[in-house]
């Protein structure tokens, strides 16, 4: 249809609320009108906006996807950050709910005094619950406790034609399965109720263990999972041969009632911030400027060496410390703007899934894959899963690595043809993915590991909840085709 | 290194510079709408360009930039069937034949309407949206013409003179947000608005044209004279004392 005819039957955009919006890793971005009601009443008419204008809607949190599940290229951003209100907290129960901006900090903040914390967390305290839910994300107690959907109770879910689908295990069971982890396709989040988990002190009980190889940090992760509340791997990505996947596991357990001598301390939530400087002089808000000489491919090497070796000297015999919550919890927000250091290109992070079998060759086989490439990534994360029953579930039972690549103009095409092979890799150990996290992956890859019967559950919801496709974002356009598409209009 | 355009709009795309423009940007993958008054010549190009492309790297939109209300809207829908915006170019333009001792006011609101204040309508709209994102280019066509006031043609002298300071006026708003603006003043080109005129020197084809401006565009020039050679023309032309101007028969 010839763009002059279009517009005459649709109303215009207000100019003002066009922004340039990015993904979180930076490297890749969008122009959109956005939104930011704070009220249900705001959402719908943002909603209804969208069908005056002939425009589809991307949800957005706070905007922590590293890629593009949050980005809506010349249509509308609905962003939720400001509609955060905390509306129950039972504090016997543990049960609260919430409006789907509110944030894992606002969450942890307010109940931890209370003496309770979020069941899962993300390595970052700023995701919103929306977002979460969206993305069903896992903290680092994936293989104990599942995702953030399976304490999820229930929730209210809009619909673009203005409904209130309220949804439990029990009530509108297929949609509670498809909307948690539906990255924003089916409705948008208006009120999650979650239950908390109980804890007796403000800390945790931490071990740290230096493995020399992959295998033996399998072998630390399969004999551990049994007992520990937390179990992270950090990797050194640059390392080969005989020490590919060499690194330091960190072990973290909940603190029994009594083992705290003065719990009521330690829950109190100055004891939980993050310190704002190193050292106590130097503020961690410039940190990133000074990490920016390291982010090559040199400076990562020695800076993966020295921590590995260092790590080697200092935790051989699994020394134990104690630390709190969030100090455990959000390493990613110990440096704040950390991402800056990678440069104006930004990064991608490679999160790849795969079974407990198949997971220690294909990993290694992607590690030395991105070495030999030289594009080695520059921070590896290894982590325990479980299987879990929410339809485009990201999760297996084995182990996920992490991997982030700096992305510039000169290797940007290299990085995603580097992607599509560790994909082959994934898909032939009867691996999966996450959209949370994703940048790179093709329609093809990603009917093939979420499997046709799931793909086409998800349609009919689709089709049920938002047949004029209005619920829309660069990454769903990616990965399954527009009922919008450009250069032919809606 | 330049940003590459992935998007961009011509207006003044049916034919000549514009058209040459339109061309070479389809060619390097970059998906371009075409925005001018002749529907038939925009939708054979459209069809060549998507063509040799193998895929919808076109669209077109027939507009007479003399309708202003219509270009906001316009401009949204384009962008969003572009699915962004990297590059604008105005390159609608007319030169009506006007005789020395001719003083028609209806061709010189023409001139003003389609050279001057049509620009100024279309790429208001981009530079609010360059401004708002901070990036983005704009590129006027201009000509050497509105270098000086000459006896030939007032009107059109008046209205390229003035895209001229509109242009300079947006460079130096929008240069502090990351958005280039760029002068373009051609020569005489070989186009159908030059064809039959008499005594033109120095004339290059269109794509030769367009190949220079979006060269000059991608390293960030403010301003270029299409080709380079006529910066000494103007240069002399600008330098010519007013009272001995006034003598010359250019």
């Amino acid at each position: 249809m010839d763009p002059r005819t279009q517009h005459e039957q649709r109303s215009l955009l207000p100019s003002q609320n066009l922004e340039r919006v990015e993904g979180w890793g930076m490297s890749s971005d969008a122009v959109s009108y956005v939104f930011r009601p704070s009220t249900l009443e705001g959402i719908t008419e943002v909603f209804a906006m969208a069908r005056r204008t002939g425009r589809s809607i991307g949800l957005r949190g706070a905007g922590r996807s590293y890629g593009d599940a949050a980005l809506n290229s010349e249509n509308i951003i609905l962003d939720l950050t400001r509609f955060c209100r905390i509306l129950e907290w039972n504090p016997e129960s543990g049960v609260i709910t919430v409006e789907s901006g509110v944030t894992i900090r606002q969450l942890w903040e307010y109940i931890l005094p209370d003496g309770w914390w979020p069941p899962v967390v993300p390595g970052t305290m700023f995701p919103t619950l929306g977002g979460c839910a969206s993305m069903n994300i896992h903290g680092k107690n994936n293989f104990r406790v599942g995702p953030i959907g399976d304490h999820i109770l229930e929730f209210d879910l809009l619909l673009p034609d203005g409904r209130i689908m309220r949804c439990s295990r029990q009530e509108n069971s297929d949609l509670f399965h498809a909307a948690i982890g539906g990255f924003g396709m089916l409705g948008c989040f208006v009120r999650l109720t979650l239950r908390m988990k109980k804890v007796y002190s403000g800390l945790l009980d931490v071990t740290a263990i230096n493995v020399r190889s992959l295998d033996a940090m399998i072998e630390v992760f399969e004999r551990r999972m049994e007992t520990a509340d937390y179990l992270v791997g950090w990797i050194d990505p640059t390392a080969g041969g005989a020490s590919t996947g060499r690194g330091v596991i960190h072990e973290a357990n909940y603190l029994k009632p009594g083992d705290d001598p003065n719990p009521a301390q330690t829950l109190r939530l100055e004891n939980q911030q993050l310190p704002d400087t190193i050292l106590g002089i130097l503020p961690k808000s410039i940190l990133w400027r000074f990490m920016r000489p390291f982010l090559n491919n040199l400076g990562v090497r020695l800076v993966n060496n020295a921590k590995f070796h260092s790590s080697a000297l200092i935790d051989r015999d699994g020394k134990s410390f104690r630390q709190s919550h969030a100090a455990f919890a959000f390493l990613l927000d110990y440096v704040p703007n950390w991402k800056r250091s990678y440069g104006s290109g930004g990064l991608i992070q490679y999160q790849s899934f795969i079974p407990e079998a198949t997971a220690a060759d294909a990993f290694r086989e992607q590690l030395t894959l991105a070495r030999r490439a030289g594009y080695p990534p520059y921070l590896a994360v290894f982590k325990r899963h479980r299987r879990d029953d929410f339809l485009m579930t990201h999760s297996v039972d084995g182990y996920s690595l992490a991997l982030d690549f700096k992305i510039t103009r000169a290797n940007r095409r290299a990085i995603w043809d580097l992607a599509g092979k560790l994909d082959a890799i994934v898909l032939k150990a009867g691996g999966r993915f996450y959209l949370a996290k994703d940048s790179t992956l093709r329609p093809e890859v990603a009917r093939e590991y979420l499997g046709d019967a799931a793909v086409a559950e998800f349609m009919r919801l689709k089709h049920l909840c938002d047949p004029d496709a209005i619920l829309e974002t660069n990454l769903s356009r990616r990965l399954f085709g527009a009922a919008a598409t450009t250069l032919h209009g809606r | 290194m330049s940003i590459p355009w992935n998007s961009a709009i011509v207006v003044g795309a049916s034919s000549g510079i514009g058209e040459a423009i339109a061309r070479r940007l389809a060619r390097e993958g970059c998906r371009v709408a075409l925005v001018a008054r002749r529907g038939d010549q925009l939708g054979r190009l459209r069809d060549e360009l998507n063509r040799s492309a193998g895929r919808d790297i076109a669209i077109v939109a027939e507009h007479d930039v003399r309708n202003r209300p219509e270009i906001p809207m316009l401009f949204q829908e384009l962008t969003r069937q572009l699915d962004g915006l990297d590059l604008i170019i105005y390159a609608a333009g007319i030169m009506p034949k006007v005789a020395v001792d001719e003083y028609d006011s209806e061709k010189d609101a023409a001139m003003m309407e389609v050279n001057t204040i049509g620009a100024m309508a279309w790429l208001n709209e981009a530079a609010a949206r360059f401004e708002r994102v901070r990036r983005g280019t704009i590129v006027g066509i201009s000509s050497i013409a509105g270098d000086r006031g000459r006896r030939g043609n007032p009107a059109y002298c008046t209205s390229k003179a003035a895209l001229d300071t509109f242009l300079e006026s947006l460079r130096n708003r929008l240069g502090r947000f990351g958005v280039r603006v760029v002068t373009i003043k051609p020569g005489f080109i070989d186009t159908e608005m030059t064809r039959g005129t008499p005594g033109l020197f120095w004339l290059i084809s269109p794509d030769r044209a367009a190949e220079l401006i979006l060269a000059a565009a991608r390293a960030g020039r403010t301003s270029a004279y299409i080709p380079g050679r006529w910066r000494f023309v103007g240069l002399v032309v600008r330098s010519i004392p007013s009272i001995l101007f006034r003598r010359l028969s250019i």
